[in-house]
């Protein structure tokens, strides 16, 4: 197996783009990528494009082979991932394969997803696919309906509370704020959603015990990164490549109600640990992460299952600033989805896109980890029954 | 413009009666405060200021919601519309949000339009629920006649509060209207209606002093652009 490195990376401004097609973001950011690489005349070999609903919401499938075309690479392999949420991760995690396998040198994932152009109502409903077609879907199950329900047993096995899950909101909101890719660059005031008897509009219920900001919006977006053989970036020289040290993938029950705990996140765990015992790395090396957001529960929760803190101990460490730039382990320095926003299909890439930032950096410095050697992502996907993990490594001292 | 006092005597509708609506301050959730209070006919032209670059703009049916406001502001203006009002949202003294309606009768109340300037913060939902406040609560009308003309209206009106459908037309034309009751509007006030009354004086006088709007580029932005993405 090679080591591999990503040696460009690619985003484009999450939100609401009315004017641009999935196709156009998936090549905007991969444009941005190949740049960002230095590529020159090199020829990429393949390419893995993560997206969860392009057959259901633009009623378009194929996507790779069309961008493939859109971008002027042919005959380069193509290959299209769908694996929920986790889509970009599980696309990046088949790119590395490929490189490291030695059959592929040059390999560019993209993941995007366009989900404004429907209601909110009906994008809920997409994302609720994922869920179990005879035991869950039919009774009206959507993710946040899961997440409100995981939130509460979360509490009362864990003692995590409404101040705990505030402080994410408003930690990640605060560093979407600072990020030109932010869906949302919205600071917020704890009065406006939380103290004040206005908040109950501001901030009403959307799935007991979560409220609207304990949510992440519904996005459009894409990301992109380049891999190739660690020992081949080196001779691009455009930008330092930063190395896939680990990753890690592991599944859980397809149903909540089938997991012996439902708030244990076993998934999470064990994709965490692959990745970590394959870098050779444990959680306290690592020195800023981007983790699954789509519900502030979760960026509690996965921070424990994680091991960056112990069980019961993800919210106070939240609230007590512990996950802050310049804390413990910044986490979510992006603003993470609740802020940056979660394209499904772009998510598990931009995380990716964040770290190299990080980790090359280039960040200004009111977002930048001072430093940072390493990094790590979680990308999320189902409830918790398809977790993709990486540990990103800095190259040069 | 000069005026035939005789035919204006024609042309101009008799009012009802319609006591203020007292000013209120809303927390917002960036935290920033906006005054919500009654616009003065005078205070038309600027808000009209607002409103004309938002005709360009066909997202989420800006375009439509704004021409008609704009008409029924400048009929109020100039007093072509029988017991009309408008109620504004300003932070700063910016002017984020309006809202207008009119007493079709001493007892029933048509709601026109509503307009967020500044999005993503609400601004049109505590707008909405002022202006129904005041037809329930200030002009002590018994039913509010409303139809949404954006998909986002309707699951903010329709959807939120929620309203009965009728088999009553609009005046604005359209489907046919949904009401709010007063037991629906009183249904929903704990969970849609907030504001502290009195507004501070320095907060109600800024507000007062100078309705300030935002240039055509940043409206546009904030409404279509990247800062309303």
């Amino acid at each position: 197996m090679r080591d591999v490195a990503i040696i460009g990376v690619g985003m484009i401004p999450f939100g609401r783009r009315d004017e641009d097609s999935l196709l156009d973001m998936l090549a905007y950011a991969s444009l941005k990528a190949l740049d960002d690489a230095g590529m020159g005349d090199k020829t990429v070999n393949a390419v893995y494009v993560g997206n969860m609903g392009a057959g259901i919401i633009q009623h378009q499938t194929s996507i790779a082979s069309s961008l493939v075309d859109r971008l002027s690479l042919l005959p380069a392999a193509a290959d299209v991932v769908e694996n929920g949420p986790a889509s970009g991760g599980s696309a990046v995690k088949n790119g590395l394969l490929a490189v490291a396998s030695g059959y592929y040198d040059y390999v560019l994932v993209a993941g995007g997803e366009k989900m404004r152009e429907i209601t909110g109502w009906r994008a809920t409903d997409f994302v609720a696919t994922m869920t179990h077609p005879e035991v869950e879907y039919p009774y009206g199950i959507t993710l946040p309906g899961m997440a409100g329900m995981f939130t509460q047993l979360y509490m009362e096995k864990y003692g995590v509370t409404r101040e705990h899950l505030l402080a994410v909101t408003l930690k990640n909101h605060e560093m979407g704020a600072l990020n030109p890719y932010a869906h949302v660059e919205m600071l917020l005031d704890r009065g406006g959603i939380f103290d004040s008897p206005h908040a109950v509009v501001n901030n009403p219920v959307a799935a007991t015990p979560l409220h609207l900001y304990d949510l992440c919006p519904v996005s459009d977006g894409a990301a992109a990164v380049i891999l190739c053989p660690l020992e081949m970036a080196t001779k691009l020289q455009k930008k330092p490549p930063v190395l896939i040290a680990g990753f890690g993938q592991a599944t859980d029950t397809h149903t909540l109600q089938e997991r012996d705990d439902p708030t244990d996140l076993k998934a999470v765990t064990l994709a965490a640990q692959q990745a970590f015992d394959m870098a050779k790395l444990k959680p306290k090396d690592i020195d800023v992460a981007e983790l699954h957001d789509a519900f502030t529960i979760l960026e509690i929760a996965e921070s424990e299952h994680i091991g960056f803190f112990k069980k019961g101990e993800g919210g106070k460490a939240a609230a007590a600033g512990k996950t802050r730039l310049g804390g413990q382990i910044p986490i979510n320095v992006s603003g993470g989805l609740k802020s940056r926003g979660h394209p499904v299909g772009a998510t598990g890439v931009a995380q990716l896109v964040e770290i190299t930032f990080q980790l090359r950096h280039e960040l200004p410095k009111d977002r930048q980890v001072k430093g940072a050697k390493h990094g790590f992502t979680i990308n999320f996907g189902g409830f918790g029954n398809n977790v993709v993990s990486f540990v990103l490594k800095r190259t040069e001292p | 413009m000069a005026v035939d006092v005789e035919l204006e005597a024609v042309l101009r509708p008799i009012q009802y009666p319609m006591p203020p609506y007292p000013p209120k301050v809303i927390t917002l959730a960036n935290g920033k405060k906006m005054v919500v209070r009654q616009a003065a006919r005078e205070d038309v032209p600027a808000i009209l200021k607002t409103v004309h670059p938002c005709l360009f703009i066909e997202r989420d049916y800006y375009d439509v919601v704004s021409a008609r406001l704009y008409g029924e502001l400048l009929a109020y203006y100039r007093y072509r519309v029988k017991s009309a009002y408008c109620l504004v949202g300003q932070v700063d003294g910016y002017l984020v949000g309006i809202v207008n309606g009119r007493m079709e009768t001493e007892k029933v109340g048509i709601s026109y339009h509503t307009l967020a300037i500044d999005r993503g913060l609400r601004i049109g939902s505590h707008l909405f629920a002022a202006k129904m406040e005041y037809h329930i609560e200030y002009l002590g009308q018994e039913d509010v006649l409303i139809v949404a003309e954006s998909p986002i209206g309707f699951r903010r009106w329709m959807i939120e509060y929620p309203l009965e459908k009728t088999n009553l037309s609009h005046e604005l034309g359209g489907v046919e209207s949904y009401r709010l009751t007063r037991e629906l509007y009183f249904a929903a006030k704990p969970r849609l209606v907030v504001g502290d009354r009195p507004v501070p004086k320095s907060l109600l006088d800024q507000a007062k002093k100078e309705i300030l709007y935002a240039d055509e580029k940043t409206i546009r932005e904030s409404i279509a652009g990247l800062k309303g993405r």
